[in-house]
């Protein structure tokens, strides 16, 4: 854990409390595995987009592609009555296949991914729309999938805590991602290709490669979040199921320090950034805010976390140069080095 | 001699585990040329950076006209007259000359529509054109400008801005021998003018071309100075490293082998009308020549896959080969040390042991995981091999001395076991007693059945290094060279495209 990834936290614990003694119902049972339901559904695919960020992209389509294929997971096991094993597995196969594309449209073509990508959001929600026209699709009554409702949406008690299945699926996610992003040979890739790409192809990384590898992953793990999503909500109303979420993912891994020009990012803080997004948008529902003032709330919060954060690095800087031979943070010093050529 | 203007006393500066400057003093008069030297790493930047005021020192005094102060701004600085053309050039490639000389200060008409007044710009402009012999014009755009043009129009900078005292961060690293010829008129253009000039150099001849004076840096601290008439490469060489540095050329143990690598008939996108042949042997360094722009790096690049081949061959040990990715190249065993290093050769903000084991990770493989334990090891090593100055190699490469990241480049390429290994510029930078450390490892491997195809527009590098030579002019090869013609004249006959009486095949 670094730093960074510490004051998140010590900033979410602030949070935390503060809301707690205002409205102790924050700490009741219920809110709290609600709460961390959300986190976990979140957190997946913010992940995903933590994968394109490192690499210097961008993912824009995160929430149209969670509308089309939870419409098109349900469509399959509902009207289809496909086998809801084979159904999990042609939409992570969609979600890989949307990820490619992304990839290919990003590399061979040579298009900016936030164009390629922004296309992929009109583009998806305008065939999740037609698809369903325009109607929600859902279970109807009487329509029962047990085993995947209990897999993906139920909860076990863990100690009296009512654990949700979201949860776990985020830990294994996030593990597996903490060991490929900070500890495996491709990880190193994908941070050597978002710091500088041409140095990284120089060095023999089949660069390309790379890049379409990390919008793979992320198309996979967005499918695999929109079934989550998809039996969490039970319904989708295809004009309005995961709009924004594209956006909660970027503010979760800018909060939890991944820099849009690529290169920097860490997986604990992404999903520390989850985590603070949803505390937020329970202050505000707990707190009596209304609720039209929600996404200022956390504009203004993420705004004023980059701030505090832009503030202690200076800081840090400014004491490290005026002590003689301390040691500072190893990201500090090339800053000053470059300020200064 | 007059007056010193400007005064340095006992400045200091500590980064963290470094101490880049310890109690330095140094003395400017109006209408000299000092010449800053010493080894990588000494602090020869950050005295400068100090001056320009970019770096703030933690302690000593700087005195300009009398004045004295602990610490210069980037506008006192320049208000002293003391105007710095960084060895990174801050120039714009969107605009032209004028636009870029008068940036920021535009003289502006049309009251408070302020317009940029081009006719009074490009007027203003003319004069510093002429007193600096420039061959392009105030409206040249300058993205078509060469690297020494653009020096050029940094210093033009310099002077509209009534600059006492131009400071130059080795200005000569990436200029060829012509263009370094017309910088070194240039300075004495300058001060004739009263300007006073500091430049910091890794070539000694330099020095005894143009400097009034030199002062020898050592680990942050001034361990002499030398007057015109004591200027020599072996008393500078003897202050910058305390010993004295053998000749350059050591003859391989074995007579060339095979040939290696064969390029037949390769075209580049540069020049697509012209063709290249030359073949590398075994345990052979074959220099290879040329004015910067005749096309050796997009060669190197073609060679590499970076960019592809237009037309022609590679045969690798007489085998035809494809070459069309960088790893492609790689696994071939053929190498490429590039010439930009911030650009191609490192990640800046990524420590030194990151960046070494960069292209070899997959050798660093313990069931997908990278085996740090085993990385840092071999940095270390390396960091021990090739003398890299810095506190331990944890540390971002961004941070280190030009010189110290240059060794780094080397150190990514060195670890590994190269078949063919092409180094473009590899001592760009670099001061002399580590180059000596880097020809030494050159020649190791070349004992050890490398072929290296060493690019270099370093007249002393490619001369005393090679044994042979290849020359290129306008994308292709103009002659080459046998260790008995090797000459100072012979090579640039070549380089401009003219042939030399015995030319050997
Ligand atoms: N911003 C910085 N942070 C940490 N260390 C620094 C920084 N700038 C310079 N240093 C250290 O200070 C020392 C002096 O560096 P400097 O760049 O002045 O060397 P130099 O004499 O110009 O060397 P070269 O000939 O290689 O350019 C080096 O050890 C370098 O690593
Ligand atoms: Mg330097």
């Amino acid at each position: 854990m670094n730093k960074k990834d510490l004051s998140l936290l010590v900033l979410i614990l602030v949070v935390g409390t503060v809301v707690a003694l205002i409205n102790p119902r924050f700490l009741y049972v219920g809110n709290l595995s609600n709460t961390a339901n959300q986190i976990g559904l979140f957190g997946i695919f913010s992940i995903a987009q933590a994968f394109i960020i490192i690499i210097g992209g961008i993912e824009l389509s995160v929430g149209s592609v969670i509308a089309l294929l939870g419409v098109l997971f349900i469509d399959l096991i509902v009207n289809h009555d496909v086998n809801w094993v084979v159904a999990l597995a042609l939409i992570i196969a969609a979600g890989l296949a949307i990820g490619l594309v992304h990839g290919t449209l990003v590399t061979r073509m040579r298009i900016q991914a936030f164009v390629v990508t922004l296309c992929g959001l009109l583009i998806y929600r305008g065939a999740a729309r037609y698809y369903t026209e325009d109607a929600t699709a859902g279970f109807g009554f009487g329509a029962s999938f047990p085993t995947l409702e209990w897999l993906a949406a139920g909860r076990t008690n863990v100690l009296g805590f009512p654990l949700p299945h979201s949860v776990v699926a985020l830990a294994v996610v996030a593990v597996i991602a903490w060991v490929v992003l900070h500890r495996s040979v491709f990880g190193r890739y994908l941070f050597a290709v978002g710091k500088n790409e041409e140095a990284a192809r120089y060095s023999g990384i089949r660069t390309n490669r790379v890049i379409v590898s990390a919008y793979v992953i992320c198309g996979g793990l967005t499918a695999f979040s929109a079934i989550l999503i998809a039996m969490y909500t039970r319904s989708i109303s295809p004009a309005v199921h995961g709009s924004f979420y594209e956006l909660y993912a970027i503010a979760a891994a800018v909060l939890g320090g991944c820099s849009l020009r690529g290169g920097e990012g860490s997986i604990i803080g992404v999903v520390l950034g989850t985590v603070l997004l949803q505390v937020l948008q329970n202050l505000v529902n707990l707190l009596g805010i209304p609720s039209s003032l929600n996404f200022a709330v956390m504009g203004t919060v993420i705004l004023l976390g980059v701030l505090g954060d832009q503030y202690l690095v200076q800081r840090r800087q400014r004491v490290g140069v005026a002590k003689r031979g301390e040691q500072t943070s190893v990201a500090a010093a090339p800053l000053e080095r470059v300020k200064a050529e | 001699m007059p007056e010193p203007f400007l005064e340095l006393v006992d400045i200091s500066k500590s980064y963290p585990g470094v101490v880049a400057l310890d109690h330095v003093g140094l003395q400017v008069s109006p209408g000299e040329v000092i010449a800053l030297i010493g080894e990588n790493g000494a602090g020869k930047s950050t005295l400068m950076r100090v001056l320009g005021g970019v770096v703030e020192p933690s302690g000593g005094v700087i005195r300009v006209d009398g004045a004295a102060r602990s610490s210069l701004t980037v506008a006192d600085a320049i208000k002293a007259g003391i105007a710095f053309v960084h060895q990174e050039l801050n120039l714009f490639d969107n605009l032209d000359v004028a636009g870029n000389v008068f940036i920021g200060r535009e003289p502006v008409h049309g009251g408070p529509l302020r317009l940029i007044d081009r006719k009074r710009m490009y007027a203003d402009v003319a004069p510093l054109l002429e007193r600096m012999g420039c061959d392009f014009a105030a409206d040249a755009p300058l993205a078509e400008l060469s690297l020494a043009q653009r020096q050029l129009v940094e210093i033009m900078k310099a002077l509209s801005l009534d600059a006492r005292l131009v400071i130059m961060d080795e200005p000569t690293s990436s200029l060829t021998l012509a263009e370094t010829d017309r910088l070194m008129r240039t300075v004495a253009g300058l001060k004739a003018h009263g300007v006073s000039i500091i430049f910091i150099t890794h070539r000694l001849n330099e020095v005894m071309q143009c400097a009034d004076r030199a002062v020898v840096l050592r680990d942050g601290r001034v361990v002499g100075a030398l007057t015109r008439a004591e200027l020599s490469p072996a008393a500078m060489i003897r202050l910058m490293i305390g010993r004295d540095l053998k000749s350059l050329y050591v003859p391989p143990a074995a007579p060339p082998g095979d040939s290696v690598l064969e390029i037949v008939d390769a075209v580049t996108d540069t020049y697509p009308g012209r063709a290249v042949s030359l073949s590398v042997r075994r345990g052979e360094i074959l220099g290879l020549a040329g004015l910067v722009g005749s096309g050796r790096t997009e060669l190197a690049r073609a060679v590499f896959g970076i960019d592809r081949l237009r037309g022609g061959a590679i045969r690798l040990d007489g085998e035809p080969i494809r070459i069309e990715s960088p790893r492609a190249a790689i696994e071939q065993g053929i190498y490429l040390v590039p010439e930009d290093r911030k650009g191609a050769g490192l990640l800046l903000d990524v420590s030194i042991t990151e960046n070494i084991s960069l292209p070899d990770l997959a050798s660093y493989m313990r069931f997908w995981l990278v085996d740090t334990a085993r990385e840092n090891e071999n940095a270390a090593c390396q960091r021990e091999r090739l003398k890299i100055r810095a506190p331990d190699v944890k540390t971002a490469v961004g941070s280190l001395s030009g010189g110290n990241q240059q060794k780094v480049v080397l150190a990514k390429w060195l670890s590994m076991q190269p078949k063919v290994l092409i180094v473009d510029e590899p001592t760009r930078g670099v001061d002399v007693g580590a180059k000596q450390e880097i020809y030494g490892m050159l020649r190791r491997l070349t004992d050890a059945g490398v072929a290296i195809l060493m690019i270099s527009s370093d007249m002393e590098e490619v001369i005393g290094v090679s044994d042979r030579l290849a020359v290129m002019h306008e994308g292709a090869i103009s002659g080459f060279l046998d260790r008995s013609q090797f000459s100072e004249h012979n090579v640039l006959q070549l380089a401009v495209g003219h042939t030399i009486a015995a030319e050997a095949p």
